[in-house]
């Protein structure tokens, strides 16, 4: 196996452990975080391939993957604030109950 | 070489398994940190020394200063919080969806054929040419993540204020 | 025998006595280890020199008694004290409540020290003395030092104490404050060098105008401001006072080490003092010219020994403000970081790169330079802390004579 292969399969484990949080648990932050950690499994992503690619100067994942690091932290920032304003209306942050706008 | 990613896989793959699981909400986000730290590691280990700072910069310092404040905002009653899982049909479900993803991903990954290319010494970009791509090809991708930013925080602002104006005592 | 290549001469003949293959180990384990001890004496000296230095402004002695264990007669004005402070730090008790999170309490007192260190790694403490050269040097030193925040959280959430916990959550507060003025502050300096990596920044403040007048960030106007904003940032951010209030004795107990005794609380304590080395370190490298010496023919001292003397005056600097300045108050401190510190220092950017673009600029424009440089960093100062000042009024004694 090489050594690409197992940053793959690193980061495909690591987005299966991002999908059962986001699946599994109805807390928001914790599916919230859940996301995160899906995105930076695709970020491994990037950094293997630019690791092992053929044009490593290029820095094409490099550069991807901060601007994935900065578009993911805006993403928490408001995430996180929608929890915020969702626990002030209803003093829950279970996901389920958050369903008014549900036909 | 080979020995070091395993171990850093071992830490990234336990914190954040630990923290998925973890009915501590505190305590998940605090192995959360632990993952990013490890992911941190994992790219300095494939030479992208910039990339490694920026995220233990921004997750470590940043994004787990958020999500701790969140936890401590949306607490409710007792002290400790513990979380329990919202039914073991979601977490069956759950688990049966992560499962076929990992299938479908774990077959894609051993069937198409990657040149294993093991001999290639680690490729290093140094901050002046990561710098120069910015300001050059990529400048119009680092304005719009410049607005986004902007408009993130004053997003997160207008969402999470308080409407009604407090009394100043 | 030349002394400014004396430690390198002196870290090879060491690592050339143990076999090639742990050459790499030892050479790295050999540096780590001469920090530890040259930066916790420092620590141990600063300790002492705050103490008395303090009396000293409050018109006291300070510690004087603590002498040699059998030399009974030999005081040495105390200087022995944080050696019998470390004693007794070592012997007292180790209280860990009941209720506490056990993993969480005891782990925040070694991150916290852990942390603080790691920033040691990429000072250059003179021409040849740098531990590691990073290319990213800064982005790692910031890196490194956001994790202290992490820390302090875990000690004030796993005391299970409400006073700790919400003395943490005011200091993160602070923190995240004053950590954008502080890298705010320092963005100028890499634009004007060019690069991240502090060995360079160092090496690029060399040279002197007519062999006196040295050519460090400081004495230039957008240095000067950036150097402002990272002394007060430097402040806050190591708890200093005027800005100490996570720990403000008088308010709160002791803020998040309220539940920590004994060596934990020991180790609080040095890793502040750690964060303050470093972050000073910081400040010398990257504005007072790092271990160049101030005029020409002051360089036969050694570069380490002028960057450690910059180190001690910038510690005496803060020992100072502690003696003078009053505690704020918690909107005070937000306040000025937000409405003062960010905007000046954002605006100090756009001078820096006012500063970089102009470099040709010779002659008579050269004193146009410095003119719109000045400007640039003194007429928003004025405006911002007019408006800062404005609908205070002086403070009224109702009972003392006017």
């Amino acid at each position: 196996m090489s050594p690409l292969q197992l940053c793959l399969i690193l980061s495909s484990l690591l987005f299966c452990v991002g999908l059962v949080g986001a699946l599994a648990r109805s807390n928001t932050i914790l599916v919230l975080l859940g996301i995160e950690l899906m995105l930076n499994a695709a970020n491994l992503n990037f950094i293997a391939f630019w690791r092992y690619g053929p044009h490593p100067a290029a820095g094409t994942g490099v550069i991807f993957v901060l601007f994935t690091i900065a578009v993911a932290a805006a993403e928490a920032a408001v995430g996180i604030a929608l929890v915020i304003a969702v626990h002030r209306h209803r003093k829950s942050v279970r996901l389920q109950e958050a369903a008014s706008l549900k036909g | 070489m080979i020995l070091a990613l395993i171990i850093i896989a071992l830490v990234i793959l336990g914190a954040s398994a630990a923290a998925m699981l973890s009915r501590n909400l505190i305590h998940s986000a605090l192995l959360l940190v632990v993952a990013w730290a490890g992911i941190a590691a994992f790219y300095l280990w494939a030479g992208a020394e910039f990339v490694a700072f920026a995220q233990a910069l921004i997750y470590v310092g940043a994004v787990s200063m958020i999500v701790l404040f969140a936890v401590l905002l949306t607490r409710q009653g007792a002290t400790a919080a513990p979380v329990e899982f919202d039914s073991w049909r979601r977490a069956v479900l759950g688990l049966m969806v992560a499962g076929g993803v990992m299938g479908v991903m774990f077959g894609a990954i051993m069937g198409s054929p990657l040149d294993g290319r093991i001999a290639s010494p680690t490729p290093t970009i140094t901050v002046k040419q990561l710098g120069l791509l910015l300001m050059g090809p990529y400048a119009p991708a680092l304005l719009i993540v410049g607005v986004l930013l902007t408009v993130a925080l004053l997003g997160a602002i207008v969402i999470a204020a308080v409407d009604k104006s407090e009394e100043t005592p | 025998m030349n002394l400014e290549t004396l430690p390198l001469q002196l870290r090879d003949a060491i690592v050339g006595l143990f076999p090639p293959a742990l050459q790499w180990s030892v050479h790295h384990v050999l540096s780590i280890t001469v920090i530890l001890t040259v930066f916790g004496l420092f620590f141990a000296f600063t300790t002492i020199a705050e103490r008395k230095l303090l009396a000293r402004v409050q018109n006291r002695l300070g510690p004087n008694r603590s002498g040699l264990p059998w030399f009974r007669q030999l005081k040495l004005w105390g200087l022995t004290q944080p050696f019998a402070d470390a004693i007794k730090a070592f012997t007292k008790e180790d209280v860990v409540p009941a209720a506490a999170d056990k993993v969480l309490h005891f782990l925040a007192p070694v991150l916290i020290v852990a942390f603080s260190l790691l920033g040691f790694a990429v000072l250059p403490f003179g021409r040849h003395l740098i531990p590691v050269e990073l290319d990213a040097a800064l982005l790692y030193f910031f890196a490194a030092g956001a994790a202290t925040e992490l820390a302090i959280f875990m000690a004030g959430w796993g005391s299970r104490n409400k006073y700790s916990l919400l003395a943490a959550m005011r200091a993160l507060a602070q923190l995240i404050s004053y950590e954008l003025p502080l890298l705010l502050s320092v963005v100028p300096v890499v634009m004007v060098c060019g690069t991240l990596s502090t060995k360079e920044i160092a090496l690029a403040q060399g040279g002197w105008t007519f062999g006196v007048l040295p050519h460090w960030h400081v004495f230039t106007p957008w240095g000067l401001a950036a150097f402002l904003i990272f002394l007060v940032a430097t402040l806050a951010e190591s708890n200093r006072s005027p800005f100490d209030l996570p720990e403000a004795e008088s308010e709160l107990i002791a803020g998040h080490l309220t539940e920590y005794s004994g060596f934990k609380y020991a180790l609080f304590f040095m890793a502040e003092y750690f964060g303050l080395t470093a972050l000073s370190g910081l400040g010398v490298t990257l504005f007072l010219g790092g271990w160049q010496a101030p005029c020409a023919f002051l360089e036969f001292i050694p570069s380490y020994l002028w960057f450690m003397l910059k180190l001690v005056g910038m510690i005496v600097f803060f020992i100072w403000v502690r003696g003078t300045l009053l505690r704020l108050r918690i909107d005070q401190l937000t306040r000025l970081s937000w409405k003062f510190l960010v905007p000046l220092a954002l605006l100090n950017l756009g001078n820096g790169a006012f500063w970089a673009l102009t470099t040709d600029w010779t002659g008579p424009l050269a004193l146009a330079r410095w003119a719109i440089s000045a400007a640039i960093v003194i007429v928003p100062f004025v405006l911002l802390g007019r408006q800062l000042t404005t609908g205070q009024t002086t403070r009224t004694y109702r009972y003392a004579p006017s």
